[in-house]
């Protein structure tokens, strides 16, 4: 039974993670150089900007919930199973969904490096 | 990319290696947390090692987002898995731990995929007009 609980906390940790990278990485692609605009406007600029992209918002609503996700699934599940099959899934999930919802360029470079890095923290939790 | 911007890389790794150590420790003071206790989910925030831990996650997460301004996603985000190779090498050089084979190749499987990464372009080229063949010679290009 808890085997079942950990594996629904590790989906919804995954499915959240990756929604909130993805909104997380537009927004701040919408808000542009940070360290440029500091060097510009200064860092009240940079704030302000950044506090009026309402998909910044959107990504840390679903990262906080992959946090809490993280919370239940760390008392529930096995602390081995919870944290990296969630980690290493969340690397394959959010170059899929960087390569459909953020048109970002995943070649076969970073294809493989995604699958070598998911496949490293499996092998690092045993 | 400027050395700045490696700085920031680093303190990505850095700071979720330090912020998370510091959250887990914290919660295993807590013991179960269930659906039937969200209260006690609320109070964690109370305990002295996961509040160190979520501030030390705050600052990862203000290098993360300006990292994020200035490249792809699936560029910075690997650089995150550095904070396991950290950990066990940490752990392996001032605490003597011993590190299982299947661990060493781990690390070396995470540090082949970031340095993969690290070594191409950290932005997708500016949104021209899209043109297919010029993004297969991009990617024949080391």
């Amino acid at each position: 039974m808890s085997e079942a609980y950990a594996w629904i906390a590790i989906a919804l940790i995954t499915l959240a993670a990756t929604t909130g990278n993805v909104l997380l990485a537009y927004a701040m692609k919408r808000v542009g150089d940070v360290g440029e605009l500091w060097k510009s406007r200064g860092l009240l600029a940079v704030v302000a900007r950044v506090l009026t992209t309402p998909t910044f918002f959107l990504g840390v609503l679903a990262m906080a919930v992959a946090f809490y996700s993280l919370l239940f699934g760390l008392s529930w599940g096995n602390l081995s199973l919870v944290v990296p099959a969630s980690a290493s899934l969340t690397f394959v999930a959010n170059a899929l969904a960087a390569h459909i919802f953020l048109h970002e360029h995943v070649g076969r470079r970073r294809w493989i490096a995604a699958i070598l890095v998911a496949a490293g923290v499996l092998l690092m939790a045993a | 990319m400027t050395f700045r911007k490696y700085l920031v890389l680093a303190g990505i790794t850095v700071f979720s290696t330090a912020g998370d150590s510091l959250l887990a420790r914290g919660m295993k003071d807590l013991g179960g947390v269930s659906l039937h206790n969200v209260s006690g989910l609320l109070l964690a925030i109370l305990n002295p090692w996961v509040t160190a831990g979520i501030l030390l996650l705050l600052a990862y997460f203000a290098s993360y987002a300006s990292a994020l301004s200035w490249a792809d996603l699936t560029y910075v985000l690997p650089a995150t898995s550095l904070g396991y190779v950290l950990v066990a090498l940490v752990a392996h050089f001032s605490f003597h731990e011993a590190i299982s084979p299947a661990r060493w190749l781990g690390i070396v499987l995470i540090a082949t995929g970031v340095g993969f990464v690290a070594a191409g372009p950290s932005q997708t080229p500016a949104r021209q007009p899209k043109l297919p063949a010029d993004a297969v010679s991009q990617e024949a290009k080391p």
